[in-house]
């Protein structure tokens, strides 16, 4: 038990922590908004996130290239953003074909939670694999050589050619606060609070929280319940979106199942905040980012992920609601 | 009430007992022999069984093997057009558990006389058991983990260094050639990669300055990274696969990492190179018991199986040639190919091979591969001595 090891980095650790923490935010956010508004688990959006992360890749490659450079965050900004543009537009996409054919036959149809759950464990499966047979798919269209690289080496790990150096901006506590690190987490908590301030203020989010709180009120007060369901899985897809272009500038390389680990630890993050509340899962990102790091630093990085669940349980056990408790349902105007 | 009737117990005592008995027995009856005929010297269209992960985290390296094997074929078939040998392949993804059942039905098939495998460490620990019973030869390409072979098992044997002669000659490298003071080791948990990593770390001593393990699967390394900015070492080894390495390497060198970055054979791969990054890859060492291929290897690779070759594609090549050459010889039956794979003397692409008592290669140079102007140096090595 390092203890000594945290004390003396304790500044690095936990900043680091943050700006990882933001990104399972900004994905906890897409598993919370679906389960205040339909009490359904999204399991699939992991997968959302993944494909995210994919298309920020595929800008990269085919602006730039398959060459491998690095370059500072400041020449790298207008690439990214049309990967962010990107990133979002294709999670959003797949978020709501998600909607339309994993769920919404269900919801129709009145099936158990549970029915619908299972459904979407099997999409989360199949946009997994989907991904890792991306070569056989575009082989299908005689596309194979055209598309190689983009689709080759369908199952192994797949970077973005152009690696973004950080560079340190100032220090806290003898840790050098890095560009990236400001990006990251200041992209997040921005995104984060306009997606509050549209549920708190606009016409659209009034709905969202109105069919949280009680669907049938709503539609009695005139709001298109499949319409706010679809805003609802377009709203976490765009955010996943922006979480996958800030996870691909930090870390730079994904693979077909890199959604599912970085998934049940965002899904965890939500649940931990309060599952159904926005802040919450801000909150819930940014601690369990943090005390990943402070754990691996104590017991050891083998320990990591003992430390998240275990974290969880105590929070729970204590507060069965979620640090912040109150749900998405319950926000006042 | 019912439940405690004598009959009842009986029943189940008996359904007890023949679960038992069907999960104990390995049995051939179940199999099928492929070939129709039973006459004395028609063709009995043989086949090798390839063990392994084809698809999963690891499956480029599955791919990279049974293309070997399937060049080896390739080759043989031409010569020997009136009875084709296959292969058949058993897509375990490296996991040792997915791989115990497949073992099983590979002993069951009579027409398999051969295997080349299991990929990975693990499942040949979890494998080796049931091949060792029903006798079926084992060459493995790339399992490199050294309690294989001090298990007994002595139809087991494998064309690639152990992790002992190639962590020792890591530590040797980092000692002698890198003249690193403190040196920081991590690994990834795995039969493999721990593996590795400790038997460097023993023979590195108190040269260690820290330790630390990831998992396999994780991308984000800061809390190793701060621990080993603030050990103070001025070199890190890791022991595990390139997906983590390549990651490590490129988080190390963004927090300002100036050290020798160094890893085995399981992070000797371009994608290594990709994952890091060119700018943090530069300068890398991974060793890996393997010599570079001939340079006609990777086009007649490429040209049966369109793709180039990779890590392993030389030895999964040379281990299925040692089994057609028995096959050659006429020897098929499970305990003559055994002995004539132990008896074995001669030159691979991978190198010489001769196999001592226990199935270890005898002769086995580690390689240093370097990674230089942002591409993995696969054509000149240097050995460590």
């Amino acid at each position: 038990m390092n203890f000594a090891f945290l004390f003396n980095n304790f500044a690095e650790l936990t900043i680091t922590g943050l700006t990882l923490g933001a990104v399972y935010a900004l994905v906890a956010l897409g598993y919370t908004m679906v389960y205040g508004v339909l009490q359904l688990i999204n399991f699939a959006h992991s997968e959302v996130f993944m494909f995210g992360t994919f298309a920020v890749a595929w800008v990269v490659v085919f602006f730039h290239g398959t060459s491998s450079v690095s370059q500072s965050l400041g020449s790298t900004l207008g690439l990214m953003a049309i990967a962010l543009v990107a990133a979002m537009i294709t999670s959003a996409l797949i978020a709501l074909l998600l909607e339309r054919v994993a769920y919404r036959p269900l919801i129709n149809r009145g099936a158990p939670k549970l029915i619908i759950l299972i459904s979407a464990i099997g999409a989360s499966f199949s946009l997994a694999e989907i991904m890792g047979l991306r070569d056989r798919i575009v082989g299908w269209f005689g596309l194979r050589d055209n598309l190689a690289v983009y689709v080759n080496q369908a199952r192994n790990v797949y970077s973005s050619p152009v690696t973004i150096d950080p560079k340190p901006l100032f220090t806290i506590g003898g840790y050098g606060v890095t560009d990236v690190d400001v990006l990251v987490l200041g992209s997040a908590l921005l995104m984060m609070f306009a997606l509050d301030q549209f549920v708190r203020r606009s016409r659209a989010g009034r709905g969202i929280r109105a069919v949280a709180q009680d669907p049938e009120s709503a539609a009695l007060m005139g709001v298109n319940s499949n319409r706010v369901i679809q805003l609802t899985f377009l709203l976490g897809g765009l955010m996943a979106g922006a979480a996958a272009t800030l996870y691909m500038i930090r870390i730079g390389s994904t693979r077909q199942n890199a959604g599912f680990i970085f998934g049940v630890k965002a899904f965890t993050a939500a649940v931990m905040g309060g599952i159904g509340n926005l802040r919450g899962a801000l909150l819930g990102g940014l601690v369990l980012g943090v005390f990943e790091n402070w754990g691996s630093a104590v017991f050891g990085t083998e320990w990591k992920d003992v430390v998240a669940f275990v974290l969880l349980v105590l929070v729970l056990l204590v507060r069965p609601q979620g640090l912040l408790g109150e749900a998405l349902g319950k926000a006042r105007a | 009430m019912i439940r405690n009737t004598p009959s009842w117990r009986i029943a189940a005592a008996a359904v007890a007992a023949g679960l038992t008995l069907a999960a104990c027995g390995t049995t051939n009856d179940s199999s099928n022999s492929s070939s129709g005929s039973s006459g004395g010297s028609s063709c009995q269209n043989y086949k090798l069984a390839y063990l392994g992960a084809t698809t999963g985290d690891y499956g480029a390296l599955g791919q990279n093997m049974v293309g070997g094997i399937k060049l080896a074929l390739d080759e043989y078939n031409k010569d020997h057009s009136d009875c084709k040998v296959d292969v058949q392949v058993f897509d375990s993804q490296g996991n040792p558990e997915k791989a115990t059942p497949l073992a099983t039905q590979i002993v069951g098939d009579d027409s398999i006389v051969g295997l080349v495998g299991p990929g990975f460490s693990g499942e040949s620990l979890a494998t080796g058991k049931t091949f060792a019973e029903a006798g079926l030869p084992v060459i493995s390409p790339s399992a490199t983990q050294v309690s294989i072979t001090q298990q007994g098992w002595s139809n087991w044997h494998r064309v690639i260094g152990n992790d002992a002669g190639q962590g020792a000659a890591d530590a040797k490298y980092l000692t002698d050639t890198a003249n690193a003071k403190k040196v920081f080791v991590a690994d990834d948990g795995s039969d493999y990669g721990k593996g590795l990593a400790d038997v460097v770390k023993q023979t590195l001593g108190s040269t260690v300055v820290d330790t630390d393990t990831v998992s396999t699967g994780q991308t984000d390394f800061s809390a190793t990274v701060t621990k080993v900015k603030s050990s103070g070492a001025d070199a890190f080894f890791y022991g595990g696969y390139y997906a983590e390495a390549g990651l490590l390497a490129k988080q190390l060198r963004q927090a300002g990492f100036t050290g020798l970055f160094m890893s085995g054979d399981g992070s000797e791969d371009p994608a290594f190179v990709q994952a890091a990054g060119a700018q943090a890859a530069n300068g890398a060492i991974l060793s890996a018991p393997a010599a570079p291929a001939p340079a006609d290897f990777n086009s007649k690779y490429k040209a049966v199986n369109g793709s180039d070759s990779g890590l392993y594609s030389t030895q999964a090549y040379d281990a299925a040639n040692i089994f057609l050459a028995g096959l050659d010889a006429g020897k098929a039956d499970p305990q003559a190919l055994n002995d004539f794979i132990g008896s074995y003397s001669g030159d691979g692409v991978s190198g010489p091979i001769a196999f001592d008592s226990k199935g270890d290669v005898k002769e086995s140079t580690i390689w240093a591969y370097t990674v230089k102007n942002g591409k993995l140096d696969t054509e000149n090595p240097t050995p460590i001595k």
